[in-house]
């Protein structure tokens, strides 16, 4: 679906080549404002293929900003965000980002209250989006296959014909989580994915996170304020505040930082 | 066209096997009893079911078929729309102009050319918008297009735009009281205040025959049982729990890569078209098409039928639009000054008490008795 015109000339010379080459997502000097307040001031960030990267920041920082802006849901006052090196993703709306296969995790579980668990994934399998497809799917064994896999990773294999509504908070993160998966996309974008869930919970979703990064063909971005939950990725953590990237580095360097811990426990 | 055994699977597939039975059960006494008792027992016995009952059960099955289409574009995919009642209004509109040509020179000038209203207005010749109506065929067609081109535009306007909720309703009441003024003029063509009426025969049927009205309520009964059908298939499809998504969590559902305009085009689209095709066939029934029938009050009305009856059931929505029209025939002879006042108290009741409807009733009373059992 995507033709040449998505394509476009990034501005500033950085150096030889095209700068967002290599990166799966590619954000450069982006700022958005709402009335006045700037939620994200000139930030830039680069994303490698099969990365797993974490993001933190007080409340405010731009996180959830920063993924309405990937998403299509925001459009950005100006800066480049990029996918995939060169696909302009300011010119896009919100479904012609997500079939590019940029999938979205939101920060309160939002799932289909009144379809059941499996009608859920069903709902997200990847396969053809368009409405007269839609009105004549059939859905093959090999679909079945995959909606059982998901169901049983996620931990919801006895839950499938329940409606999602009567599901608990983090059983929702779950589902929402397994639709992701059921999606089959390259860029997945979780913001706080853990919250509202139990400890042992949270590790089990943390090794899901590691599994999906494993195999290099994903890339990760998690927002997240539980700490034990990015130690436990251990990945590259990047720092916001006040709509710019504050710091980046290991948690350990994160943590050893002065400005970080300014912004974190200065007042 | 047959259908893939796997998709005519889904279509009939229930976890409700009364569902089928009822609709057996509805089948039969609207397509075999009523006309038996028509036909058979002498006028007069205790059995028999007279002409203007039949009539007037075959203008009930006309709105049942305009409820079925607000259910799928209300219940299922969340549009409130509040203008259907002009979908009905054209569709009438176009058999009505069938009929109206059909007339020939028997009308009260005797003009072969010009329906009686463009004689008595002056006119030389007939608009180029009348073209074709002459034609069986065409009329049908278009009972269909015209409702369907309207939605069309109408929602990829309305919907690429992100107009949801309320203001959508509002804006579709706007579209129908503007079709009212439009059709109220002379100027338009279509009979002004008057409409078109004194129709005399269809495709040869004269109208005031009682084989002729009884052919048409089966007729509506036939097209309410496909209508049912055909929007069964639409919302046992994915398709169809991707409307349910979009009248649950819109935004969400553009975030699994579907777009909700799209989906919510479709419905209403395809709702005008089901509407049209009531509209087309009321008229023949009634005798009369004019602009009254794009007043806002009775597009609300169609909402209120499925608001009664269950939304987002189907079944419903059919119980609603009898229950309702079958209080209104009742009350508007026994107490008419009484009967806005009971429309408006239903609607406030089922809104506060009976969120499902009366569907949803029963509903509570089973699950009652089988706690109590």
């Amino acid at each position: 679906m995507l033709d040449d015109s998505f394509e476009v000339q990034v501005d500033e010379p950085a150096g030889p080549g095209v700068p967002a080459a290599g990166s799966i997502l590619y954000l450069d000097g982006v700022s958005v404002s709402f009335d006045g307040f700037k939620a994200l001031n000139s930030l830039s960030l680069i994303l490698a293929p099969g990365e797993l990267r974490t993001i933190v920041g007080p409340n405010g920082a731009g996180k959830t900003t920063m993924m309405d802006v990937i998403t299509g849901k925001t459009r950005p006052d100006e800066g480049d965000v990029l996918f995939d090196q060169k696909i302009d993703l300011t010119q896009l709306d919100e479904s012609e980002i997500a079939n590019l296969g940029i999938g979205r995790k939101f920060q309160k579980p939002t799932v289909f209250e009144h379809l059941s668990v499996f009608e859920n994934l069903e709902l997200a399998l990847k396969a053809d989006r368009g409405t007269f497809a839609t009105l004549m799917f059939l859905l093959k064994s090999e679909h079945r296959d995959r909606i059982d896999a998901t169901l049983a990773r996620i931990g919801l294999a006895d839950k499938a014909v329940q409606r999602a509504g009567s599901l608990s908070h983090g059983q929702k993160q779950w589902l929402e989580i397994g639709m992701l998966l059921m999606q089959d996309q390259r860029l997945l974008l979780l913001d706080e994915p853990v919250a509202g869930m139990t400890d042992s919970e949270t590790e089990a979703t943390a090794q899901l996170m590691l599994d999906l990064a494993k195999d290099g063909t994903r890339s990760l971005v998690v927002v997240e304020h539980d700490m034990e939950f990015v130690r436990a990725l251990g990945a590259k953590v990047t720092v916001l505040h006040e709509g710019s990237v504050l710091a980046e580095g290991s948690l350990e360097t994160i943590q050893a930082d002065a400005k970080v811990v300014e912004v974190y426990l200065g007042r | 066209m047959t259908l893939h055994p796997s998709l005519s699977a889904r279509l009939f597939a229930t976890d409700d096997r009364r569902l089928w039975w009822g609709l057996g059960a509805a089948a039969l006494v609207l397509l075999v009893v009523i006309p038996a008792l028509n036909l058979l027992p002498t006028p007069g016995s205790a059995l028999h079911v007279p002409n203007y009952v039949v009539t007037l059960l075959g203008k009930y099955l006309c709105y049942a078929t305009l409820a079925l289409a607000m259910d799928l574009v209300w219940g299922y995919c969340g549009v409130l729309s509040l203008g259907h009642g002009a979908f009905f209004a054209l569709g009438g509109y176009a058999m009505g102009m069938f009929m109206m040509r059909s007339i020939g020179a028997r009308g009260v000038y005797g003009n072969a050319e010009l329906p009686d209203f463009m004689v008595f207005l002056n006119w030389k010749e007939l608009p180029w918008y009348w073209m074709g109506f002459d034609q069986f065929w065409f009329a049908a067609l278009m009972a269909l297009l015209v409702p369907g081109a309207l939605a069309f535009v109408f929602g990829w306007l309305a919907f690429r735009s992100r107009i949801t909720g309320v203001y959508l309703s509002i804006i579709t009441q706007a579209m129908t009281y503007a079709l009212m003024l439009a059709f109220f003029r002379n100027e338009m063509g279509f009979g002004g205040n008057n409409g078109l009426t004194d129709f005399k025969d269809i495709l040869g049927f004269p109208l005031a025959q009682p084989s002729t009205k009884l052919a048409l309520y089966l007729l509506s009964a036939l097209v309410l049982g496909l209508a049912f059908l055909l929007v069964r298939f639409v919302i046992t499809s994915k398709l169809g729990r991707i409307m349910m998504a979009v009248r649950d969590a819109e935004s969400r559902v553009r975030f699994l890569g579907y777009s909700p305009t799209h989906v919510k085009l479709f419905a209403f689209t395809l709702s005008a078209m089901l509407a049209g095709l009531a509209g087309a066939l009321y008229v023949p029934q009634v005798g009369i098409i004019n602009p009254s029938e794009f007043s806002p009050a009775n597009s609300i009305e169609i909402a209120i039928w499925v608001a009664v009856g269950g939304r987002g059931t189907l079944v419903g929505a059919v119980l609603g639009a009898f229950a309702v029209n079958g209080a209104k025939t009742w009350l508007t002879g026994a107490a008419p000054e009484l009967w806005l006042f009971l429309l408006g108290a239903l609607f406030i009741a089922v809104t506060l008490g009976l969120p499902k409807g009366l569907l949803g009733l029963w509903g509570q009373i089973r699950r009652k008795e089988v706690r109590d059992a």
